[in-house]
């Protein structure tokens, strides 16, 4: 283990990188995505959407966007879900989503602003 | 069906999330000599009675409303003792529960192990109220993660911002892969 190319050492500069940016709206962030990663949901791709916000969020540099999970939720039928939740409180729900929806809904609601119409879901929520 | 075995993990990890569990062990066992693959998941949630945790684990009395548990529970029992292993939990109320997934490495039906990485950087990033330790060993070595160490480094950073989301997969991909052997 001695050639590890990584070390969790190098996080403490990247921790002060992110933090300078982060200091300009006092830590705060502006968007909440939280992904119901109950058994049916990782049955239908839960953890690949997930991956697709991730990966959304390292490549757009995005600092203030939280990525959170939670147990069953909602239908089966309309997994994977996530809920986009602002500043405000303002929430949406999109349904039935793929890698590719997650990422437009992040270049799309996130940076943007824009709700994406065709992939909301107005199922209620357990 | 879940076709690798992360995403067993995934949904195990996820019942110690639901049952509200502050700290998770996660460990994982190549032993290719004695031709074994040992999973196992250890939690400090709110635990089952005997009677709960008999339930969970029988696919035709387990219901989503009672106890918040699905038909990941079964399948994973039916996939360890169908590749010629053995599956066990243990839970105390109040306490916390273990769970012990046995199989031949070498069995065909095993399932591969799939992608741990993106499955662990989901869970870790995600849930950054819970400690999880992470071990995983092999022929090659071992590789240990504690998160907490990471949310000591970042202090009042998310786990979920661009640079530490890039910096941990790499962390993953390299350690982990370094001692995955026929996983």
């Amino acid at each position: 283990m001695a050639d590890k190319i990584r070390t969790l050492d190098q996080l403490r500069k990247i921790r002060e990188e992110t933090r300078k940016k982060m200091s300009i709206r006092e830590g705060k962030y502006r968007f909440k995505i939280t992904i119901p990663m109950g058994t049916s949901g990782i049955v239908m791709g839960a953890r690949e959407v997930m991956k697709a916000f991730l990966d959304a969020i390292e490549e757009h540099g995005l600092t203030d966007v939280v990525v959170t999970q939670t147990g069953f939720m909602g239908s089966r039928n309309i997994q994977p879900v996530a809920i986009v939740e602002d500043d405000q409180g303002n929430k949406v729900t999109y349904g039935n989503l793929t890698p590719e929806k997650a990422k437009e809904i992040v270049e799309r609601h996130i940076i943007k602003g824009e709700k994406v119409q065709s992939y909301l879901v107005l199922t209620p929520l357990e | 069906m879940m076709e690798e075995l992360s995403l067993h993990i995934m949904d195990v990890l996820q019942n110690s999330l639901a049952a509200g569990a502050r700290n998770v062990e996660l460990e994982i066992e190549e032993d290719v000599e004695r031709d074994r693959l040992v999973i196992r998941v250890k939690d400090d949630g709110k635990g089952m009675s005997p009677e709960e945790l008999k339930r969970v684990q029988d696919p035709f009395y387990t219901t989503k409303r009672s106890i918040g548990v699905g038909l990941g529970i079964p399948m994973f029992k039916w996939v360890a003792e169908h590749c010629g292993g053995s599956f066990r939990m243990e839970s105390e109320q109040g306490k916390g529960t273990m769970l012990e997934a046995v199989m031949r490495l070498s069995h065909i039906d095993r399932p591969p192990m799939g992608d741990l990485v993106d499955t662990l950087l989901g869970m870790v990033v995600s849930s950054p109220q819970v400690r999880f330790v992470i071990r995983y060993k092999s022929g090659k070595g071992e590789f240990v993660f504690d998160s907490r160490e990471v949310k000591e480094i970042l202090g009042d950073v998310p786990l979920s911002s661009a640079e530490v989301v890039g910096f941990l997969k790499e962390y993953f991909a390299e350690n982990l892969g370094a001692v995955m052997e026929a996983a």
